[in-house]
C-alpha cells in the first residue's frame, strides 16, 4: 500500500461518482460509470485483493457497461408523455 | 485479401472487416483464458464466477461485433439453457451427494468413500467440480442476459 497511488485514484474515483450521476447524457454516464469500475478495480488490486479486483473488472468494467449500452440503445431521447 | 473479403462478403455477416478479423482471432484466446481462470481457481485470484463471465464475454463479443444471428448460430439458445442448468445442477448435485454419503452440505470429504482418494485430495477435487457447475451457471446467464437485453426480449433482432 502506498498512500500516494491511494489516494489519487480516491480522488479520481470521487471525480468519477460526481460526473456519473450529474451528466445529462445516458452514453456519457454509462462510459464513465465504466471509468469508475476500472478504477475501483485499480484500487481493490493495490490494496491487495485481487479477487475482487478480478470480480470489478470483468463484472463492473466489463458486462455491465456492455449491457447498459444495449438496454440505451433501445430507449428514445425524450419520454413520450 | 481479395479472397477473404470475397468470403466476408459472401457470408453476409456485418459490416467492418478489420473487427470480424480481430474478433475471429481474439475470441479462442479469451475463452482459453476462461478456462484458465476457472481451473486454476483454487491455487491463484479467480474462479468458476469470473471465469464464467470471462467466457461469457467471448460470446457477447461475438454478438457485438458480427449480426445477432451469427451470435446465436455460435450458441444456440436451448443449448444456452442447458447448460446453465447443467451447471446448477452440478453444483447442487455435489453439495447434496456430500451430504447423502454422510458429510455435511458441501463437504467434499465425505466423497472419499464413493471412490477412494484421500479426503485432502477429495477437498481440492470438490472445489473443482463446484467451480465448474458455477462457472457454466453464469456463462449461460450472462450470455442470455445481453441477448434478452438487446434484442428487446425477443431475440430476432439485436444492435
Amino acid at each position: 500500500m502506498i498512500w500516494g497511488i491511494d489516494l489519487l485514484i480516491l480522488l479520481l474515483v470521487v471525480i468519477c461518482a460526481i460526473a456519473t450521476i450529474t451528466i445529462k447524457d445516458l452514453l456519457s454516464a454509462t462510459i464513465i460509470f465504466g471509468v469508475y469500475s476500472f478504477l475501483m478495480c485499480l484500487l481493490w488490486a493495490e490494496m491487495g485483493a485481487v479477487d475482487v479486483a478480478f470480480t470489478e473488472a470483468t463484472v463492473g468494467a466489463g458486462v455491465s457497461t456492455i449491457l447498459f449500452i444495449g438496454t440505451i440503445l433501445h430507449t428514445s431521447r425524450r419520454s413520450k408523455d | 485479401m481479395k479472397i477473404l473479403q470475397e468470403r466476408i462478403k459472401h457470408t453476409k455477416f456485418g459490416e467492418s472487416l478489420i473487427i470480424e478479423t480481430a474478433i475471429r482471432i481474439m475470441v479462442p484466446f479469451i475463452q482459453l483464458f476462461g478456462l484458465y481462470v476457472i481451473v486454476h481457481g483454487h491455487y491463484s485470484p479467480g474462479g468458476g464466477f469470473q471465469g464464467g463471465v470471462i467466457l461469457g464475454a467471448s460470446f457477447i463479443l461475438i454478438g457485438l461485433g458480427y449480426d445477432f444471428k451469427t451470435s446465436l448460430s455460435r450458441m444456440q439458445e436451448k443449448t444456452n439453457i442447458i447448460l446453465g442448468n447443467l451447471g446448477a445442477l452440478l453444483y447442487t448435485g455435489v453439495a447434496i451427494l456430500c451430504a447423502l454419503m454422510g458429510g455435511l452440505f458441501l463437504d467434499y470429504s465425505a466423497l472419499d468413500k464413493l471412490i477412494p482418494m484421500g479426503p485432502i485430495e477429495w477437498r481440492s477435487f470438490g472445489i473443482f467440480l463446484v467451480e465448474v457447475g458455477v462457472g457454466l451457471a453464469v456463462m449461460s446467464i450472462m450470455v442470455s442476459l445481453f441477448w434478452d437485453l438487446c434484442s428487446g426480449g425477443d431475440l430476432d433482432e439485436g444492435l
